[in-house]
């Protein structure tokens, strides 16, 4: 007898701390594909399992190995733990056929940021989401590279020190390898460096990002080279909004002839902002909204493509700005973990 | 108040005038007894007033100066610290690992200190500063920011490393809660942690109690430094207060050579220990005529409390941003003093270089607004 085509997959989500649960809201609210059914986790008193169980999902404090034990699989799991658990789960979810979304720096899959690379992962089983200052940087390195060879990028990520959770705390380096890393691989430099400030100011400030990139001379003067690159510019932060509508360009970019203390180099300057929508975390956490918007994207647009249908994710503009019910502005994002 | 005017019977007689000889005679001598040690930075924060310019040649000339003066740790790095060669603080002139081994070689007494910033240098950079010689490892944070830290205290005791602790712009944190951050330090195995004003904001009593603070809480198993900054011209002071509070650890550099209106002048430090009987091994002629001689004929320009240092201080800006704003300044036309004040408002930390072209676009969008509107107030005409 034939069954009817699915038009929707199921996601797990492992790791019920505050990247989970603004994901979970994110999947929720913004794609009609993706099915959120387990919140997994290993602490029976976490309030991520609590909160995820009010809302109708399958909440396990079991870990990974109930998860796996059930009758049925998810299409597609998100892992928000920690690099050394996905390492761990990785070839698990890959021996049960399991689409894996990783947010955490364990890089298993290759470096992925939708509006630059997602295309050519579509059938990977396994992708890793780089790091929040990654999500943020690389599509503008990518937006110039396209346009002239870019021997040089350098990015400085400021986050507020509410928004940095333990694991960034304690892992600072593997943010500044990978995101430089990524710069390369994913943004198309040829070197990329990376920096990390945290700002404990009050009331915290919104995350900023800083693009440099080096550029021919001749594109650092008004001519047409320059003016493709501004277009790829404001081309890529449009593809982006689409998914981080906070997403935004803090000033016009700005171009600097080369230098001989610049080691020859002419450069363009990208100031770029990032408030959060406020899915879950508050708005000045966009370090963790661009990166668990970036995941609820990249999945729902590869279940969409495993399924044969077509990918619903509900842009901002036709969500509106409006608050939702869901919304606990109040949280303290301290806990999180990008 | 009586009669103050001074009279020509008043001025006192100068028995017999002292020869450099008579001085230097009465002067301590390098090494022996030692009751604080300083450091010297002249080669690493003095790489801000350089525009990280320094050549080998300079390097080999201030360490073998330092060294022979007694000076027992000097400090090689790129201003903000290792891998901070970027278009965001500037690049290296010359590579800082050529840098650090040159100063390794020429040092015969003295050990070689690096900086770090966890976030901007990585365990890599400070790998490769051990390989190159450098034995003492300085780890700094925001003081808020302490727990960023652990991974790399850890990293360089399990290379044999001495390590410091550098808790900045420690002016923006109460006393307690930089005793609070100190502790997470020595937890993680800073062997000495420092009250560094960057700012060069702390006045006196606020430079003390913070000093007090930290020894109060990890006095038992670490030692407490101070860093200097002379924009509100207390670097010495401030120095001599945390010495008599405790601290054990005293930056310098020749000079002042360092961000914003400089460091606590080493051989300023020298002087005044010596004349209150504070031995701190080093020897004043030398460190003297390193200063004048060795470290004065290639500085572009004295660090000097001029208007946008002085506001530095005042509003209590990271140092080392000062010639940061002087270039946004002269690049988008608006005043670099406006631009340190709206640094100090919005609360940018240590390493936020980026937001200086921020505000300074700001500035200068606000000054054309008041051109098109024709006021000429606002912008300053009277």
């Amino acid at each position: 007898m034939p069954t009817t085509p699915r038009t929707k997959g199921t996601a797990a989500i492992v790791g019920p701390g505050n990247i989970g649960t603004d994901l979970m809201f994110k999947l929720m609210r913004r794609s009609d594909v993706l099915d959120p059914r387990w919140m997994i986790g290993v602490d029976p008193a976490s309030d991520g399992l609590r909160r995820a169980k009010s809302l109708g999902l399958e909440a396990s404090a079991e870990g990974v190995d109930w998860l796996l034990a059930q009758d049925e699989l998810p299409d597609i799991v998100f892992e928000c733990t920690s690099a050394k658990a996905h390492a761990a789960n990785a070839p698990r979810y890959a021996e049960a056929g399991i689409l894996a979304v990783d947010l955490t720096p364990a890089a298993v899959g290759p470096y992925l940021c939708p509006p630059v690379n997602l295309d050519f992962n579509l059938d990977a089983m396994n992708v890793n989401m780089i790091t929040c200052g990654g999500q943020a940087t690389t599509p503008m390195v990518k937006a110039v590279s396209s346009v002239v060879p870019v021997p040089y990028a350098e990015i400085v990520a400021s986050i507020s020190s509410k928004s940095a959770g333990p694991g960034t705390r304690a892992n600072i380096d593997e943010f500044t390898e990978t995101t430089s890393e990524a710069l390369q691989v994913v943004g198309g430099a040829e070197r990329g460096k990376a920096i990390i400030i945290l700002n404990p100011v009050e009331p915290p400030l919104m995350m900023r990002n800083s693009v440099f990139c080096a550029i021919p001379a001749e594109a650092a003067e008004p001519g047409p080279l320059q003016d493709a690159i501004l277009a790829s510019i404001h081309a890529m932060v449009a593809e982006v909004q689409d998914y981080v509508p906070g997403y935004h360009l803090r000033a016009d970019p700005q171009f600097d002839p080369a230098r001989e203390t610049w080691k020859g180099m002419a450069r363009v300057f990208v100031p770029i902002e990032v408030k959060g929508r406020g899915d879950y975390l508050p708005d000045y956490a966009g370090n963790l909204d661009i990166i668990t918007a970036a995941a609820a994207r990249v999945g729902d647009i590869m279940v969409a493509h495993r399924l044969g249908v077509a990918s619903t994710w509900k842009s901002s503009a036709q969500l509106g700005d409006v608050p939702d019910p869901l919304v606990d502005a109040g949280v303290d994002a301290q806990k999180a973990g990008v | 108040m009586g009669d103050m005017t001074i009279r020509p019977e008043d001025v006192p007689v100068v028995v017999e005038e002292l020869t450099e000889t008579d001085v230097l005679a009465n002067t301590p001598k390098a090494g022996g007894e030692r009751d604080l040690r300083i450091t010297d930075s002249t080669l690493r924060d003095g790489s801000h007033a350089m525009s990280h310019q320094f050549t080998e040649e300079q390097v080999r000339g201030v360490v073998h100066a330092l060294d022979s003066a007694g000076v027992q740790v000097i400090e090689v790095s790129h201003g903000d610290g290792l891998g901070g060669s970027s278009f965001n603080y500037g690049f290296s002139k010359v590579e800082e690992m050529k840098l650090i081994s040159a100063a390794v070689q020429e040092a015969t007494q003295a050990k070689i200190a690096i900086l770090m910033l966890p976030g901007l240098g990585t365990l890599h950079d400070l790998k490769n500063a051990h390989a190159a010689g450098a034995s003492v490892a300085r780890i700094a944070t925001h003081c808020t920011e302490a727990d960023v830290s652990i991974q790399h205290f850890g990293a360089a005791r399990a290379l044999g490393m001495e390590t410091v602790g550098f808790l900045m712009l420690s002016h923006k944190a109460s006393p307690e809660k930089l005793a609070e951050q100190a502790r997470i330090m020595v937890d993680a195995g800073a062997q000495c942690v420092y009250v560094v004003d960057s700012a060069g904001a702390l006045v006196l009593s606020d430079a003390q109690e913070r000093i007090i603070s930290v020894i109060n809480e990890i006095g038992g198993e670490a030692q407490v430094g101070f860093h200097g900054h002379q924009n509100l011209s207390l670097g010495i002071a401030n120095s001599v207060l945390a010495y008599q509070a405790g601290a054990l650890q005293i930056d310098g550099a020749l000079c002042a050579l360092g961000a914003g209106a400089g460091n606590s002048p080493t051989e300023v430090l020298a002087a005044t220990f010596a004349r209150m009987g504070i031995r701190t091994g080093v020897d004043l002629g030398e460190v003297l005529s390193a200063a004048e001689d060795v470290v004065r004929p290639f500085i572009p320009r004295l660090p000097w409390m001029d208007r946008a240092s002085i506001t530095q201080g005042y509003a209590g800006v990271y140092s080392s941003f000062l010639l940061h704003a002087e270039r946004a300044a002269a690049r988008y036309d608006v005043p670099a003093h406006e631009i340190l004040t709206k640094v100090g408002e919005y609360g940018y930390v240590g390493g936020q270089e980026d937001m200086i072209i921020d505000i300074a676009l700001q500035l200068a969008e606000e000054k054309s607004h008041l051109i098109e509107l024709g006021d000429l107030a606002g912008m300053g005409v009277r």
